[in-house]
């Protein structure tokens, strides 16, 4: 890559930063290179983060619908999902993916809610229950 | 979002402290930072190409969200512990059952006056553009002052020097999960005050080799070519309308976004070929360089075309992109061939 052959388009996805690249001049000598962004880069990072988006708020829809626990909101709501969670918590996925469940969830003791409870930062209050309107993504 | 904003200038002289340059990629970033503060004046792909970091891996048994696991580069970690076999040096490292002990600690180094690399969860870390924060647990820092409640980080992937403060900083060094860094607290100790680059570079290359030649269909340059036979044979599967595109833009991801420096840490590894070609004053690694920069605007190519078959902006065709992975693959075969003159 040539150094004028480095992207500058400005990525939303970089929240105004910009990354280093390693790109030659003229010479074929290589240096380091900021770059603002590169689309195909850019789409790619949002097709994922749109993904997360979207997978949260189908969750949010469904606990509101009784469906699922306000568990897994709260688990996409953070970013993560059965294997992250799983991981985190010690928990395995089967058991998590049980919890998911509304009646299970409402009936878990507060040693295990505390187990998801540190692992996102919340209190089991707020675990518990899924806030009235769908926050906006990454509240922490 | 203020967050995202620059540290301002305070009374902390920031430049004499810590001397905060970015890199592309973070745990080179913050090895090169770290030696070079304590005079061993180091750039990042020499830190990258001395740990005989790149590689290929294709891992569908390791899951990023659902996706199996593409490495252009060895696991994280390897650079600390490659240039720490290759330098004849030593890390002091540090881990902590208890957050309030690894704080204690952090505060101790910094007000020694000692800055010490942090293994951190990303997610977790509020200078960090929102659409980047995802739960990768292996993300390296240099924690160098602090104020008030506030630490003053260079964090190598960004221009300027941030702040955190030390509640999210606890909370993305004790992250729980895969890989997980349990406050994990580093700084280099016996540094040798000279380093053989003659004995060194060469050793680094030769090791690196057999990594990218390794007789397993998954790795190095045959896992390169693995990939290619992948993509075809999703594409004739049922998973080619919705999976496709989704795996597509995966590969783009841990190609361009992870701090790779562009082309999947190939552009780093030329740089790397590139300067020891100067210091060694030799021809074959110049070569071997030019070779490289090919193979990585090969990747960059593959990223291209691919991004636009995903936007419907050209017809998927799966031959196409398996022939331009296999020219990436030819194109590193024909690098690593000229580096066994070294």
């Amino acid at each position: 890559m040539k150094i004028d052959e480095v992207p500058q388009d400005t990525a939303r996805t970089y929240g105004g930063t910009k990354k280093l690249l390693y790109a030659v001049d003229e010479n074929g000598e290589y240096t380091g290179v900021n770059s603002a962004g590169w689309e195909v880069e850019t789409y790619a990072t949002m097709a994922a983060v749109e993904q997360l988006n979207l997978s949260r708020a189908d969750a949010y829809e469904r606990a509101k619908a009784g469906k699922t626990s306000p568990l897994e909101f709260h688990v996409l709501n953070h970013r993560m999902d059965l294997d992250t969670v799983s991981a985190a918590t010690g928990l395995w996925k089967f058991r998590v993916r049980r919890h998911f469940r509304p009646d299970v969830f409402a009936k878990l003791p507060d040693s295990i809610l505390q187990r998801y409870a540190s692992v996102l930062h919340m209190n089991i209050g707020a675990l518990r229950q899924l806030p009235d309107t769908l926050p906006a993504p990454i509240s922490s | 979002m203020t967050l995202l904003e620059p540290a301002p200038a305070t009374a902390i002289d920031d430049q004499k402290l810590f001397q905060h340059r970015q890199s592309a990629h973070c745990e080179s970033g913050v090895v090169s930072n770290l030696l070079t503060h304590h005079g061993v004046a180091m750039s990042e792909p020499m830190a990258f190409g001395l740990s005989s970091s790149l590689t290929f891996a294709y891992l569908p048994f390791l899951k990023m969200a659902g996706m199996p696991m593409i490495a252009y580069r060895m696991m994280p970690g390897s650079i600390i512990r490659g240039v720490e076999k290759r330098l004849k040096m030593k890390w002091e490292r540090r881990q902590f059952s208890n957050p309030a002990e690894g704080k204690a600690a952090l505060d101790r180094k910094i007000d020694e006056g000692r800055p010490v690399g942090l293994q951190t969860c990303v997610y977790w870390l509020p200078y960090f553009p929102e659409d980047m924060r995802f739960h990768f647990n292996m993300h390296n820092l240099v924690a160098f002052a602090r104020e008030g409640d506030e630490y003053i980080i260079s964090d190598p992937v960004f221009e300027d020097v941030r702040r955190c403060d030390s509640a999210s900083l606890e909370k993305a060094r004790f992250a729980k999960g895969e890989l997980e860094a349990k406050g994990m607290m580093y700084e280099p100790t016996q540094i040798p005050s000279e380093i053989d680059y003659a004995e060194a570079i060469p050793k680094a290359i030769r090791w690196n080799s057999k990594t990218m030649k390794a007789p397993v269909p998954i790795a190095g340059i045959k896992g390169i070519r693995f990939l290619g036979q992948n993509i075809r044979k999703l594409a004739k599967s049922n998973q080619r309308d919705k999976f496709l595109p989704l795996y597509l833009g995966h590969i783009v991801r841990m190609q361009e976004e992870i701090g790779t420096g562009g082309g999947g840490f190939r552009f780093i590894y030329a740089s790397f070929l590139q300067e020891s070609s100067k210091l060694l004053n030799s021809a074959v690694l110049r070569e071997a360089a030019t070779a490289m920069t090919d193979a990585g605007d090969e990747w960059r190519r593959f990223a291209l075309h691919a991004t636009k078959m995903c936007r419907g902006r050209a017809k998927m065709d799966a031959d196409e992109l398996d022939a331009i992975i296999n020219r990436c693959a030819d194109k590193e075969q024909y690098a690593w061939k000229v580096m066994e003159a070294v």
